[in-house]
């Protein structure tokens, strides 16, 4: 079962992927591998397909890498639940298709390591025995996400997602 | 010119004009940025997702992208030098300006180039794309996927932000200058309290273009989308100045954030966070490995004079790594003799372009290793190691530093003389 792996605030991209292990300084390796190498060896070691990072305020400040969420995409990590996010970050999660949502509350109430079941959809969690409503995705990142990602859903409607135009 | 029914912000007039309609914060624009940056870390990435994820085989508009080789200038590995080959050839390909390895950093060689200009929008594959603002650009880094859908359909969309206002008044003392107030701007406003916003910089139209360049690169480490100052013929020399840009005293600022520029100290970034900022009387006699002296924010040839201005005379105790920002800021380094002065006081020199800043060649931090960078960000390992440290100073705090190995206010050495400008 998912679990939910904790961060504080101003989680920056060189944490997630130092700019050391970047695609282009190791082009024949998943970047995935390298999401927080140094940073977060357990993480690294351990994250699986469907788990849950709840973070503090700006997560994911710093540098324009999309190779940043990107390797956490390529982790499967289910969403990115934090209090508030880096303007880049925010923007290249919903473009990758990697649900990022947005609570005030949320760190203060979960565990580390607690098992979680999330539904992006319906933007709801359940963890331990107790259910939480986040604040739904604006639609045009709901399109995004369903759609796999902005280079998908641009490819298919040749436009940009409705909301944005 | 559009007409304006209302008062607006440098950003809400440079979107509108782009718009072709009066545009507000908050409003969601989709524009054809006047240019597409993209830099050798990220292009080969952004052709693959032009070409493979948005199947498009051509850029839209060859005029619209610009492309820098920085990162890694010249080639550390066969896979960097196998991916810059590839974006030579996709810009021989596509009719595309390339500005190869030893040229300088993206940021610098665009203003040079004077490809940015006053009033347009600039997107570029970096984060420190918010440069631009010193020559009343609004300029923004994006990921590879907005930068792909850029070079592929010509068009980027855009939430028109809320801009803060920063009010200077007074002159900086000797001994300070822009990067003690970029470094006080983080301590103040925290790394997360500009996110979303544009910065527009009041009160400071007398700064030079390179100050100005200082400041505008460090408004994302605010977390702001921009950093723009008011536009200056001095400043944008030889770039026509667009008379439909102007500050609206009645424009809407969310806030104003005043700073007196003659009661700042030198100010220090300690690790591993830009906003973790002292005065540098905290710091004084800690020491040091190392000195990076370069970057987008700090490394044009007003900061190598600056810093051989501290030296003059003296030899250094420490290393002390200069990556000049550009060719051109190399060339006015040797002119000016500034040069001479430091690598006669020990100092080594790189080709110019990022250097060391993130890491990855011509500088590296082993573990243990603290180094003062006069770049912008102090992240845990951003040049090196896990364990290695970096502080963040001007270049007057970098020089002093090299001089005595440990962090050095720059008053507490003697530097009479003055370099005389070539």
């Amino acid at each position: 079962m998912p679990r939910i792996w904790k961060f504080g605030r101003d989680v920056d991209t060189d944490q997630i992927v130092p700019g050391r292990y970047a695609p282009y300084m190791r082009p024949d390796v998943d970047v995935g591998t390298a999401a927080f190498i140094e940073a977060h060896p357990e993480f690294n070691e351990h994250a699986l397909p469907g788990d849950v990072i709840v973070a503090d305020a700006n997560f994911g400040c710093g540098s324009s890498r999309e190779y940043a969420p990107q390797a956490l995409y390529n982790r499967g990590i289910g969403a990115i639940i934090a209090r508030s996010f880096a303007r880049i970050f925010y923007r290249n999660a919903i473009n990758l298709g990697l649900p990022v949502f947005v609570s005030n509350e949320l760190c203060y109430q979960v565990e580390d390591g607690e098992k979680i079941t999330l539904c992006v959809r319906t933007a709801s969690i359940m963890a331990g025995n107790e259910t939480f409503q986040l604040q739904q995705l604006p639609p045009f990142a709901v399109q995004i996400i369903e759609a796999g990602g902005i280079a998908a859903a641009v490819r298919a409607t040749g436009k940009f997602p409705e909301g944005i135009a | 010119m559009i007409a304006r029914p209302q008062p607006q912000t440098l950003s809400e007039q440079i979107f509108s004009e782009k718009a072709g309609k009066p545009v507000m914060a908050g409003d969601l624009v989709v524009i054809h940025p006047d240019v597409a940056m993209g830099h050798d870390s990220l292009t080969p990435g952004i052709i693959k997702i032009m070409r493979e994820q948005l199947g498009i085989n051509n850029v839209f508009d060859p005029n619209q992208v610009v492309l820098v080789m920085d990162h890694v200038a010249p080639a550390s590995t066969v896979g960097t030098a196998n991916a810059q080959s590839q974006i030579r050839k996709f810009a021989r390909e596509q009719g595309i300006r390339l500005f190869d390895v030893g040229r300088g950093i993206c940021h610098q060689v665009l203003v040079e180039e004077k490809i940015a200009r006053p009033g347009r929008v600039i997107i570029g594959s970096d984060s420190h794309s918010t440069s631009y603002g010193a020559v009343s650009a609004f300029g923004t880094g994006m990921g590879s996927t907005d930068i792909a859908l850029c070079w592929g359909t010509g068009q980027a969309w855009f939430r028109v932000p809320e801009t803060i206002r920063v009010a200077a008044t007074g002159r900086f003392e000797r001994g300070t200058d822009a990067k003690d107030l970029a470094l006080w701007l983080c301590r103040k406003m925290t790394i997360a309290g500009a996110t979303y916003e544009a910065i527009e910089y009041h009160g400071l139209d007398w700064l030079p273009l390179n100050e100005k360049q200082t400041i505008s690169s460090m408004a994302i480490e605010l977390g702001a989308k921009a950093g723009i100052f008011p536009v200056c013929s001095e400043t944008c020399n030889g770039s026509s100045l667009p008379d439909w840009l102007q500050v609206d005293s009645n424009a809407t600022y969310v806030r104003t954030v005043a700073v007196n520029l003659s009661q700042l100290q030198p100010q220090i970034a300690i690790p591993h966070s830009v906003d973790k900022v002292v005065d540098i009387s905290e710091v004084e006699g800690e020491s040091i490995d190392v000195v990076f002296l370069g970057t987008c924010t700090n490394g044009r040839a007003e900061d190598i004079q600056r810093a051989a201005e501290v030296v003059q005379g003296k030899q250094l105790r420490i290393r002390m790594i200069i990556t000049p920002a550009s060719s051109r800021e190399l060339q006015r380094s040797i002119e000016n003799g500034s040069l001479q002065i430091l690598l006669a006081a020990g100092a080594t020199i790189t080709t110019p372009g990022c250097g060391p800043c993130m890491g990855r060649h011509q500088g590296t931090l082993a573990e243990g290793e603290r180094c003062l960078s006069t770049g912008n960000r102090n992240f845990k390992g951003r040049m090196g190691s896990p364990d290695s440290g970096i502080f963040l100073a001007s270049p007057a705090v970098a020089a002093a530093t090299a001089v005595t190995g440990v962090i050095t206010n720059p008053k507490s050495l003697a530097c009479e003389t003055e370099l005389v400008h070539a």
